[in-house]
């Protein structure tokens, strides 16, 4: 912990954080974990939160009246009023619990798009989806006969905007789009697309899970109805995600899944759902992911998203000068400017898995595939990429090793 | 350096013997691996007796999918459709002459997967028949 630093980026300190970063691969490498996009490490205060959740306080929440049981709702509803304060929500019965982005998103098409939604009806998405922000449209397109259209990607990787205003002519009722490409890095100017669907009486849904981790995100300046993000991602554990939703709609909604703690009252033939955001969490939710969720914003806001920020810039903007200088190397996306810590490359005659395979000799650990986002690869006339992603531990020394690595792939391959 | 990029591994990858398509051809099939997008055609001749007369493979993906694909088919010009049927895992990994990872094996095994279901005539390659 670092209270009186607050402000200074100490990247020595921010490593001794995350013990894995220490460890060594099959070959002996120390780990050069370039894969932060797919998930974060997790440093100890994560692991420390969740550790002493199951060794001190577990028990089930809501309506025990033990010590444990309060305990336990505490920590659970406590992480949540931190998550909502982290994205700037008005109140934290606006953030639902989710498993992850996906869930986030699905719940969105389950329950408002279903009640909402006809035949007929726009949805307007974007070719840099992920297939979380895809398949539940497509599954709705085909239960609901709803209209998809996608606002397309340019050769630098950004979206075509004079085009995202031609089609909100057709009077979509929702705009869903990723706020940070997870393979181009593209972050898109979200406020403005958003003010847009506004204008053209739609709702906009943000996919989070590439922003949250990496940027300063506030809700309600950007004025998302919705907005889904996932814990793994911003060093939390995994099996946990939120869904911000302004009030009135998610007031409005039908429930998602049925079950316990989402009632108010049950009857044999009826029920009365709960209050929010009770509403959406059926079940027994992930009580000590939720806390390490919580203590996860809780170590990104000591540290400062704007720091993290600045930070992922500085090498985004090193990997990238470096790796254009590899002949036969081709970056997809945008430049550093406007884009977060990820580079996405195809080297010239050599498969992108080749690629990963011979770096992970050297312990380096970077993505091949197409990274769930397929129509994307599609769209760029390839069949994967290789992926490096970068977060607030990743340095230029592992830039570097990521760049010998690639000659050494060169070289193999001749 | 490095046992899994074998000098035969990258030379079938980089000039394969016996990339192309056969046109006519006796049986044609393809199919993809979807995790890493490796596409894999292989057309056979096959004469009356059931022997594979000549063979070629074409797609795209990883060195180790394609030259796996250009071994295997070298090994199966010449000899009967039945004894295709008994190939299995093993064989591509001594063709191969490396062991793999579970990942990795699933690129290896794309060629011969695409080959059964080809010869047995099946509408869709089934990881159960690259399995023993």
């Amino acid at each position: 912990m670092r209270p009186e630093n607050a402000m200074k980026f100490n990247i020595d300190e921010i490593r001794k954080d995350f013990p894995i970063l220490t460890r060594e691969t099959q070959s002996g490498a120390r780990v050069v974990y370039l894969d932060s996009t797919a998930t974060s490490q997790k440093p100890v205060q994560v692991i420390e939160a969740m550790n002493a959740y199951y060794r001190r306080s577990n028990a089930n929440i809501h309506r025990g009246v033990h010590t444990l049981a309060e305990e336990s709702t505490a920590l659970y509803e406590g992480a949540r009023e931190r998550i909502a304060r982290f994205i700037n929500a008005s109140s934290a019965r606006e953030v639902i619990y989710t498993r992850n982005t996906t869930e986030s998103i699905n719940l969105v098409a389950y329950s408002w798009a279903r009640a909402n939604l006809q035949a007929g009806d726009l949805v307007i998405l974007t070719e840099m989806e992920h297939h979380s922000n895809l398949v539940p449209w497509q599954m709705l397109q085909a239960e609901k006969g709803i209209e998809l259209e996608f606002i397309p990607v340019t050769e630098d990787g950004l979206l075509d905007l004079e085009t995202y205003k031609t089609l909100l002519n057709r009077r979509p009722k929702l705009v869903s789009f990723t706020h940070m490409s997870n393979v181009l890095g593209t972050i898109n100017p979200a406020q403005e697309m958003i003010r847009l669907a506004h204008e053209a009486g739609a709702l906009a849904l943000v996919d989070g899970a590439q922003s949250v981790p990496h940027l300063q995100v506030d809700v309600r300046a950007l004025d998302a109805d919705f907005y889904a993000f996932s814990a793994h991602k911003m060093c939390g554990p995994t099996g946990i995600g939120a869904l911000y939703g302004k009030p009135a709609l998610l007031e409005a909604m039908p429930p998602f899944l049925g079950g316990g703690d989402m009632i108010k009252e049950v009857k044999l033939r009826s029920f009365r759902p709960n209050t929010l955001p009770h509403k959406f969490e059926a079940g027994t939710p992930a009580i000590a992911e939720a806390i390490g969720f919580g203590a996860a914003v809780d170590y990104l806001s000591q540290i400062g998203m704007d720091a993290i920020a600045r930070h992922e810039h500085e090498i985004t903007s090193y990997a990238l000068e470096r790796l254009e200088e590899i002949p036969g190397l081709k970056l997809f996306g945008p430049s550093a400017d406007q884009k977060g810590g990820v580079a996405a490359f195809v080297l010239d005659g050599i498969h992108p898995h080749d690629v990963a395979q011979i770096l992970d000799r050297d312990g380096i650990a970077v993505r091949a595939g197409h990274h769930c986002a397929q129509p994307l690869h599609e769209k760029f006339g390839i069949p994967a990429t290789s992926r490096a992603s970068f977060y607030l531990y990743s340095t230029k020394e592992e830039v570097d090793l990521l760049v010998n690595g690639i000659y050494k792939v060169k070289e193999l391959f001749g | 350096m490095d046992d899994l990029y074998r000098e035969v591994i990258i030379e079938h990858y980089k000039n394969p013997t016996y990339r192309g398509q056969l046109n006519p051809h006796d049986i044609s099939f393809a199919d993809n691996n979807p995790l890493c997008g490796d596409h894999i055609q292989i057309d056979l001749r096959v004469d009356a007796e059931g022997t594979v007369t000549d063979a070629r493979f074409d797609g795209h993906g990883c060195a180790i999918s394609q030259a796996s694909a250009d071994l295997l088919i070298e090994a199966i010009v010449g000899k009967p459709l039945e004894s295709i049927k008994r190939l299995g895992k093993q064989d591509v990994l001594d063709l191969l002459g490396i062991d793999l990872g579970p990942v990795r094996l699933k690129c290896a095994l794309l060629s011969l997967k695409v080959l059964k279901a080809g010869v047995y005539g099946l509408g869709e390659a089934s990881d159960e028949l690259v399995e023993e």
